[in-house]
């Protein structure tokens, strides 16, 4: 061991196959023990920095410029038999996705004391005892029999932790950690959140941990390092950038949560009083069964001209059947759907055309939503030809109408979805549903993949196309920021009930059911401190009234 | 792209591009196509002694015939290439519109359609095509006929397997969603897709089909003499071996570059589709 910072990176410089710089001359130190925050929006290059500590570039990117000293040890100068020797031992990895960094067919055990073993670090015996060790750390079930088991036989959140035992397996002296609870549910999110904080605490590793979400790094990280497109924001003690950033976009990013927890509940300013216009969407006693499986039982409500309905739940708790099973994309399901006051066939195949432009879906993934080999204007121009007759210049007028009214440039008619943003490409999806002159639009997790400011944005965008258009809002969602932001009134599902349901101050407020009080309560706050006294809370909850209500991990 | 490519030519990039196997399968196919004009001879003309070695007048030497061996192997390859072709589209046609109608509808349709077709998988194509064509004769229709119905069971199940992974992504749904009828579907929003691993089994399956016509020649069921086509030729003058002669090594050299050739060019073509 050598005296100074564990980690320091100087001047790096990381450069795509096309010569695009991705990381531009970054440095940082980190020393034992101190868990750094890497925080920025996608592109920001957070996670190329990450990989840079392992000695490691993506694909065709190379690291162009600078040096990485990992305990006195020049990365850059390694062999890559030396980096191999270095990774897994002394510096580890914890991937966002956990499912797609373990191997299906071996048990998790095997795959944990595979690096200590091959590393000659430790006998297999005595790897797994220290598996089985960190396993009871981290809150896993049955530590001792869980790691027989493969990786689809326990949950998300017990995979991710599963991750972190495999890159502690070795003891390393850094530990990175990329996005590790950014696909968990909030309810989730903040167990795994608290372990890896014991875990990591325990052990006196050092830690990168890479994150858009400032709350989130807020609770775990002592020092914060902001980013954007690949340079340096601003950098300094946690506490000191939540109470006092300095550069605007460092502000932003603050005040993108703060907002969410000062903001009013936009319930009161909606259309949706009692003696008010008909109801367009009227949904009674919807079933989704899949199997002999629930996916949903029970739901109705109404939806009236102008109103924004959001349903919220965690990942299983039946919120998109419901969008899909209004939409007819699951036939086989009980209960009623009206639209303007007609039923509608449960199957969209026996809809008619009228009934099908009046209630469009927006999906949740940009990506595979749009068709990858059709240009913008054949997208978005489809429904109005299809449903509308239009066509030559009528047609392009339209497209160009459309593409303004979601704020993107007409000229982006012509090109490809691959060529645009996710933010841009959900907007695309947003016009091509409003080509269709649509009474209804039901948008399933429409911001989940987005960065928060991106988000942010495409939520201000549907609240102004409401406000225009007198557009009928079907808000599936898991984000109770986003509820808040946008929804009249919510309904609640947990585990295919609703459990909740009405104005959205008032859901909030009041938080009858046991996990709507552990939603809002999940919610991670722009403070320090706040995870422990969650955690505080709901151990003390439990234990004065003791409610059979299981984790969702 | 090509400007970005242009300076590895000059650093041995030729060479690259050679065994790219485009020059090759380019230089067939022309020849293929202006056989009657390149061809020093004709086709079933008798110009020479039997298993003449190479010379001037014939740069191959002659067949078990007495035939040009190098004018044969130039309207075998109209005749051999002419035919793959033919049954590689009509197994294209038949197999990709089946497969996608199964994969789209789906259900009850899709599952009878995929054992009727699964159950002729398991009978090995040279019997089928033996049987068929033991009774049905040999003539060019019935056997582009056999064949391409034959390959199309093949083609199938790729295009079905290709169409259901695009069935599933949410912009069919969207399309769905909106009303469009089935063929719009199929030919707007799932081809397009469905057509760089479609292009890639199309070439391969021309070289398999290739080398079954060749196979069928080989059992005198291919292309009947005296037209020239390769797998015949291999057939003809294999006796030749016994007396130390090269002769039914051109043909067989032939069928080996073909081959090659076009699977050097979908290799090149899948590898530029898998580049991001």
């Amino acid at each position: 061991m050598t005296a100074g910072p564990l980690l320091r990176i100087e001047g790096l410089s990381v450069h795509s196959g096309t010569g695009v710089a991705l990381v531009d001359d970054i440095s940082l130190a980190l020393d034992r023990g101190e868990v750094l925050g890497l925080i920025g929006e996608s592109g920001a290059g957070k996670s190329t920095i990450g990989l840079a500590a392992l000695g490691h570039a993506r694909g065709d990117c190379r690291i162009t410029a600078g040096r990485i000293m990992l305990d006195g040890i020049d990365l850059r100068l390694q062999s890559a038999e030396g980096l191999r020797r270095l990774r897994g031992r002394r510096v580890a990895y914890v991937a966002q996705s956990a499912a797609a960094a373990f191997n299906p067919a071996l048990r998790l055990i095997d795959q944990i004391c595979e690096g200590p073993v091959r590393h000659r670090l430790m006998s297999r015996r005595e790897a797994e005892a220290r598996a089985i060790e960190n396993f009871r750390v981290l809150g896993l079930p049955d530590p001792p029999r869980f790691g027989r088991r493969y990786a689809h036989q326990v949950s998300g959140g017990q995979l991710q932790r599963a991750m972190a035992v495999m890159a502690m397996s070795c003891g390393p002296d850094l530990l990175v950690l990329d996005e590790p609870t950014t696909a968990l549910d909030v309810t989730t999110q903040i167990d795994v959140l608290a372990h890896l904080k014991t875990l990591i605490a325990g052990s006196g590793t050092a830690a990168l941990y890479i994150s858009h979400d400032l709350a989130v790094v807020a609770q775990i990280a002592d020092r914060l390092l902001v980013l954007r497109r690949g340079r340096l924001v601003e950098t300094g003690p946690t506490e000191e950038i939540l109470a006092r950033p300095q550069t605007a976009y460092a502000r932003a990013l603050v005040a993108e949560r703060t907002a969410v927890a000062l903001a009013q509940p936009a319930s009161q300013a909606g259309p949706a009083s009692q003696s008010g216009p008909a109801a367009i969407l009227e949904v009674q006693g919807l079933a989704v069964r899949y199997g002999r499986q629930d996916a949903l039982s029970e739901a109705s409500f109404a939806l009236v001209p102008g109103e924004t309905l959001a349903v919220i739940g965690e990942s299983g708790s039946g919120k998109t059947s419901l969008a899909y099973a209004v939409c007819g994309l699951v036939p086989g399901h009980a209960g009623r759907v009206s639209l303007a006051g007609t039923p509608l066939a449960p199957g969209y195949a026996r809809r008619s055309r009228e009934q099908l432009r009046r209630l469009q879906l927006v999906f949740q993934l940009p990506d595979v939503a749009l068709n990858p080999r059709q240009r913008i204007g054949s997208l978005v121009g489809r429904p109005a030809q299809f449903y509308f007759g239009m066509r030559g210049e009528a047609l392009a007028q339209r497209v160009a109408e459309l593409l303004g009214l979601v704020g993107l440039d007409p000229a982006l008619a012509a090109r490809r979805p691959g060529e645009l943003s996710g933010g841009q490409k959900q907007r695309v999806c947003i016009a091509r549903a409003l080509a269709a002159r649509p009474d209804v639009l039901v948008c399933d997790e429409v911001t989940a993949a987005l960065d928060p400011l991106i988000a942010e944005e495409i939520l201000q965008l549907q609240r102004r196309l409401q406000e225009q258009l007198g557009l009928a809002y079907l808000f599936i969602t898991h984000d109770l920021a986003t509820v808040r932001r946008i929804a009249h009134r919510v309904l609640v599902l947990w585990r295919g009930r609703v459990v909740a349901q009405g104005p959205t101050a008032q859901v909030l407020r009041e938080r009858e059911h046991p996990y709507v009080k552990q939603l809002c309560a999940s919610e991670p706050e722009m403070r320090r401190g706040w995870l422990e006294e969650t955690l505080g809370g709901r151990a003390a909850a439990t234990a004065a009234e003791p409610v059979q209500y299981p984790h969702g991990n | 792209m090509s400007a970005t490519r242009q300076p590895s030519m000059e650093r041995g990039g030729w060479l690259r591009f050679a065994a790219s196997g485009a020059p090759l399968v380019a230089l067939i196919l022309a020849v293929a196509v202006f056989a009657p004009w390149v061809a020093p001879y004709g086709e079933a003309q008798f110009v020479g002694g039997v298993w003449d070695p190479p010379n001037l007048a014939h740069w191959l030497g002659t067949d078990n015939l007495g035939r040009d061996m190098l004018t044969r192997l130039i309207f075998g390859a109209r005749n051999t290439v002419t035919l793959a072709a033919l049954a590689t589209a009509l197994a294209f046609g038949i197999g990709v519109t089946v497969g996608f109608f199964a994969a789209a509808i789906g259900g009850w349709i899709d599952a009878l359609v995929s054992r009727a077709i699964e159950i002729l998988l398991s009978i090995p194509v040279l019997i089928s095509a033996l049987m068929v064509l033991s009774v049905l004769g040999n003539s060019l229709p019935v056997l582009i006929a056999t064949i391409g119905l034959l390959e199309a069971t093949r083609v199938y199940t790729i295009a079905r397997a290709v169409a259901r992974s695009i069935v599933v992504r949410e912009f069919v749904a969207a399309a769905r969603l909106r009303g469009e009828g089935l063929v719009w579907v199929l030919l707007r929003e799932i081809l397009p897709n469905a057509l760089a691993p479609l292009a890639a089994e199309a070439a391969l399956r021309f070289s398999f089909i290739f080398l079954f016509i060749a196979s069928l020649s080989f059992l005198g069921l291919g292309i009947q003499p005296p037209a020239a086509d390769w797998g015949s030729m291999v057939r003809e003058n294999a006796q030749a071996i016994n007396f130390g002669l090269p002769a039914p090594l051109y043909p067989a050299t032939a069928i080996a570059l073909l081959t090659i050739g076009v699977n050097r060019v979908v290799d090149r073509y899948l590898a530029a589709e898998a580049r991001p």
